[in-house]
Formats: C-alpha cells, sequence, structure tokens
C-alpha cells in the first residue's frame, strides 16, 4: 500500500528536487542555449535567452568539417560494439546454459582485464600501433574499443541470458531442434532485449570514451572526444561555436543514455544492482 | 544434462572471447614491463639497453611522482565523498513522491552521457571562466570579486568537474537500490515510533551497503585514470597541481619520449590498479554466489 503523503510534505520534495536538478542540467542547458548566441552574445554575462542564430552550427561544419568526426564517432562506437557483440553472443550463452566449474572464475578473469588502466599499457600501445600503422586510423580505434568494452558485454549478456529458463532450451532440444536453430529461434528472440540493451549501453560507452579515442587518433581517424578536444587550445573567442560542436556531440547519446537508464546501472554493476 | 558435445561446442563458443582477451591482457602488460626495464628513448631509438631498476628509481625520485600520488589520491577521494554524499541525499530525495519524477530524473542523469572533453571544456570556458563564466557573473551580481577557478583552485575544480559527471552514476544506483527497499518494512518502523534519522541509519543504510560499495569501487577504478578532464582544463598546471599519475605517464612517454620511464610508471599504476580492483572482483562475486 503505498502510504499517504501530505499535499504539502509532496511540493516541498517537488520544489526540492526540481531546483536540484535545476542546478545540476544547468550546464548542459547553457551549453545548449549558447550554441544559439553569437560569439559576442556568449560572452556578454548570463542570458537564457539567445538570439536564436543557427551560424555556429553552419560554421562548426564549414570551418572544422564537424561531419568528419562525427561519422568516425559513429562507425568507431557502433562497429566495435557490433563486432564485441557478435564475439560475446556465443561465450555468454554457452557460460550461461552450459556453466561448468570453472565459469565463474572466467567471468571474474575477463572483469579483472577491464581493471587494467590504460595508462599502464599506453606505450605499448602507441608502439604497436604506430607498427603496424593502425595509428589515426578507425579499424585501430574499433579494435581496442572492442576489447575494452569486451568484458561488459559479456557480462550484460550473461547476466541478461541468466534469467532465461534453461527448461525452454531443454525441451526445444527434446523436439529435436538443432544446436543453430536453439539459439536462432528460441535463444534469440527470448535474448533480444537484453541484447538490445546490452548495445544501447555500450555504443554510449564507446562514444564517450575519451582516453585511447584521444591518444590514438589525429586528423583522419579523430572522434568526436579528439575534436571537442581540439578546442582546448585557446584560439580567439570560440564559445558559441564550441558549445554548438558539444550540443550536436552529445545530443544522441543523451537520448539514447534517457532510454536506457534502467540497464545502465545493471550493466555498469555488472549485475550486483538491479 | 550436458552431453560431452554440447561441452565441447561450448568451449568453442567461448574460445574467441576468452583467446582474444588474454591477448589483450598479456602481450602489452608484457611489453610494458619489459620496457620499463630498459633505456629507450623515441628521440634515440637506436640506442637501447637494459636498464635495470634505473627507470623505477626515476620515476619514484621525480618529485612529480610524489605529487603525482597525492593528487590521484585527492581527486579520488574528494570525487567520491560528493558524489556518494550527494547521491545518497539526492536519491532519498527523488524516492520521495514528487510532481515530475520522470524529467527530473532524466535531468539529473544527464550529465553522465556528456563526454569528458565537452563536460570539462564547458565548466572551464562557460562555467568557471574568471571573466566571463557563470559563476563570474553572479559573483560580480553580489559584488564580490569573481574567483579564478583554474589558477586559485586547480585541483578542486578539476574535482568539480569530475564529481559533476559521477554524481549522477551514484544517485541512479543508489535510488535503483532504494526502491527494492521493502515498503512494508519501512512502514512497520515507521508505526514502532522510529523517527527519520533511525529509519535511516537502522533500515535504509544496511540496505544500501551493497550499491553503496559497488559505487564506490567502479566509480575507483575509472577515478584513478582520471585524465581527458585534466588535458582539455589545465594540462597538468599550474606546475604539477593537477598531475595525477595517469597524466605523469602520458607526459613522460608523450610529451619526454621516454619509453623506459613511462613504462615503470604503467608498471606502478597496474599494480595500485590492482590494489583496488581485488576488493571490486571480491564484492562482485559474491554478489555472484547467490
Amino acid at each position: 500500500m503505498a502510504r499517504k503523503v501530505s499535499t504539502q510534505r509532496k511540493w516541498v520534495a517537488t520544489i526540492a528536487a526540481w531546483a536540484i536538478a535545476f542546478v545540476i542540467f544547468f550546464p548542459i542547458l547553457y551549453t545548449i542555449i549558447t550554441s544559439f548566441k553569437t560569439e559576442s552574445e556568449a560572452i556578454a554575462g548570463i542570458s537564457l535567452i539567445p538570439s536564436g542564430t543557427l551560424e555556429n552550427y553552419f560554421e562548426v561544419q564549414s570551418q572544422r568539417d564537424y561531419f568528419k568526426p562525427f561519422m568516425n564517432s559513429v562507425v568507431i562506437s557502433v562497429g566495435s560494439t557490433l563486432i564485441a557483440l557478435l564475439i560475446a553472443i556465443p561465450s555468454a550463452w554457452s557460460m550461461a546454459f552450459s556453466p561448468t566449474k570453472r565459469t565463474k572464475d572466467v567471468l571474474m578473469w575477463m572483469l579483472s582485464t577491464k581493471m587494467m588502466p590504460a595508462v599502464g599499457v599506453l606505450v605499448p600501445m602507441y608502439l604497436l600501433f604506430r607498427d603496424t600503422g593502425l595509428l589515426d586510423t578507425r579499424l585501430g580505434l574499433t579494435i581496442v574499443l572492442t576489447l575494452i568494452n569486451l568484458p561488459i558485454v559479456i557480462w550484460m549478456l550473461y547476466t541478461y541470458f541468466r534469467e532465461i529458463p534453461g527448461e525452454i532450451l531443454e525441451a526445444a532440444r527434446m523436439d529435436g531442434a538443432s544446436l543453430f536453430n536453439e539459439i536462432v529461434y528460441v535463444l534469440t528472440p527470448m535474448a533480444v532485449p537484453g541484447i538490445a540493451s546490452t548495445l544501447l549501453l555500450n555504443i554510449i560507452l564507446a562514444w564517450n570514451e575519451a582516453f585511447w579515442s584521444i591518444r590514438l587518433s589525429a586528423a583522419n581517424a579523430a572522434p568526436l572526444t579528439a575534436f571537442i578536444a581540439s578546442f582546448s587550445s585557446p584560439q580567439g573567442l570560440f564559445w558559441a561555436k564550441l558549445s554548438a560542436a558539444s550540443t550536436l556531440a552529445i545530443a544522441p547519446i543523451l537520448i539514447m543514455g534517457w532510454f536506457s537508464q534502467r540497464q545502465l546501472v545493471r550493466g555498469l554493476t555488472f549485475g550486483a544492482v538491479k | 544434462m550436458a552431453t560431452r558435445q554440447t561441452r565441447t561446442l561450448a568451449r568453442l563458443m567461448m574460445a574467441p572471447s576468452v583467446i582474444l582477451l588474454f591477448i589483450w591482457m598479456i602481450v602489452p602488460l608484457a611489453m610494458t614491463l619489459w620496457f620499463s626495464f630498459q633505456n629507450y628513448n623515441l628521440l634515440n631509438p637506436a640506442n637501447v639497453s637494459f636498464a635495470g631498476l634505473f627507470n623505477y628509481k626515476f620515476f619514484i625520485t621525480d618529485p612529480a611522482f610524489i605529487q603525482s600520488i597525492w593528487n590521484t589520491l585527492v581527486i579520488v577521494v574528494g570525487v567520491l565523498l560528493i558524489t556518494v554524499i550527494g547521491g545518497i541525499a539526492l536519491a532519498l530525495l527523488l524516492d520521495q513522491p514528487i510532481f515530475g519524477q520522470g524529467i527530473v530524473r532524466i535531468l539529473i542523469i544527464s550529465p553522465f552521457f556528456v563526454m569528458p572533453p565537452v563536460a570539462a571544456l564547458v565548466w572551464k570556458n562557460m562555467i568557471m571562466h574568471p571573466g566571463y563564466g557563470v559563476l563570474a557573473d553572479i559573483n560580480k551580481f553580489f559584488g564580490l570579486r569573481p574567483v579564478d577557478w583554474f589558477a586559485q583552485y586547480p585541483l578542486l575544480s578539476i574535482i568539480i568537474i569530475v564529481a559533476w559527471q559521477w554524481l549522477p552514476f551514484a544517485t541512479l544506483i543508489v535510488l535503483t537500490a532504494l526502491q527494492s527497499l521493502d515498503e512494508e518494512q519501512k512502514e512497520a518502523a515507521e508505526m514502532d515510533g522510529a523517527n527519520f534519522v533511525n529509519r535511516f541509519w537502522y533500515l535504509t543504510l544496511p540496505h544500501l551497503a551493497r550499491a553503496i560499495t559497488v559505487v564506490i569501487l567502479i566509480q575507483t577504478i575509472f577515478l584513478l585514470g582520471v585524465y581527458a578532464e585534466i588535458l582539455v582544463t589545465t594540462n597538468g598546471g599550474p606546475g604539477y597541481a593537477t598531475t595525477n599519475l595517469a597524466f605523469l605517464i602520458y607526459r613522460t612517454a608523450l610529451l619526454g619520449y621516454d619509453i623506459g620511464g613511462a613504462s615503470a610508471g604503467g608498471v606502478i599504476a597496474v599494480i595500485l590498479a590492482n590494489i583496488v580492483a581485488i576488493f571490486l572482483m571480491r564484492a562482485v562475486g559474491r554478489n555472484l554466489d547467490k
């Protein structure tokens, strides 16, 4: 039974929550607002009403070729996520449905590879990439991001697969379904929601990854993280343009994120909090 | 029961992921370890020789090393304090019945989805800038001198930015745990006359223990490696004021071209992270048993 709450108390909580939410969201809101200002408006003091110019968006494209890093981000984050899924689905499937004594150890070990600090292997990765010509290529970044996110992908899929009742698979097997059919016609339809949220969360993580994507890319393969970071060198007044570029860079992922709140908790805590 | 055939198949299906992760774990780490015992400078790549423990000695006795360890700790602890306490408080608030809860949740979770370079540059230029930032405008409105955040409080500025990014994560996880708290238990405690403080201390907090542990451990892993936020705001300065271990290694390797020294730093970073990781694995492992 829900408790009866006094209207007064509800209003107090509402006002407090909205005030805090406004403060927390303010930097994002202000970035969006500033992107519609002219450069001189942008530094003229607080104003929540922009003149509504779209000039910055056009200039970010015409002067800095925004579309190129945007496409790099799309290709690298989607590409690495799809490859990771392709490798992870069979792996998570077999651990969820044919667990052995060592399954738990294998899972823990996979997770432990995620704990390795990136800087710890910056030097060899840089040298390997330089010597194999992978430096500043989409392929190189896709490979690295696939490997970084693979443990999370496997874990997320594993926690979802484990909730699928094994009896259904056994029934399918009794009816003579081959392993291939079992996966394609029985398991996959039940696993699609889990796979979808794994996909979503990992595109978000890959999109925002800001160590390898900055260090292993230059002009050619730079995704949005590296592109935005390049705005840090002072080159006159550019805040409105920076805001436009930032808004474009975070908008798609913000919207995806809003849809995957629940899965985010689950995925990032490896199923420890649901 | 799994037959032998399906067991073999299961192994085959796991093989690609296991092999890839094994290579990913072993090869770069072994190379780091190898380089850490070599005199190897990219400016003089023809002249490589065995260095013994020289690189470690060089890296550890560098005055920047102690400061970078200290800065790393301050960032981790500072951000954890803000996000854990703030996250619990916010989650308790959001757990109340409020109007427009869905929208409030969306607004509060949003910073987590902002890529680090954007977060850092927006804070640096539009919020904390001493001339044109929003905080400076507010100070001026009240007749106060604007604060030059990155010059006066560089490390605190970094902590604020990183905490802003992670507060949503802590809030969301604590809130999720809070919502699984048995409503009847709460009601029973209330009927027995337990006040808010007692209910929180004896009922809610123990229930949240695991969620808070997970938040602390996962954040620590990421916070040990804060990088992009430093790169685009202070570039490690002024001096070494905001250089953490990750940033020092990057500086040694790619700006100092010192492969041996940076590798020694890398090994140290791996060891530190592993100490933290052991605790995390235990916490997650316990959950897997259930």
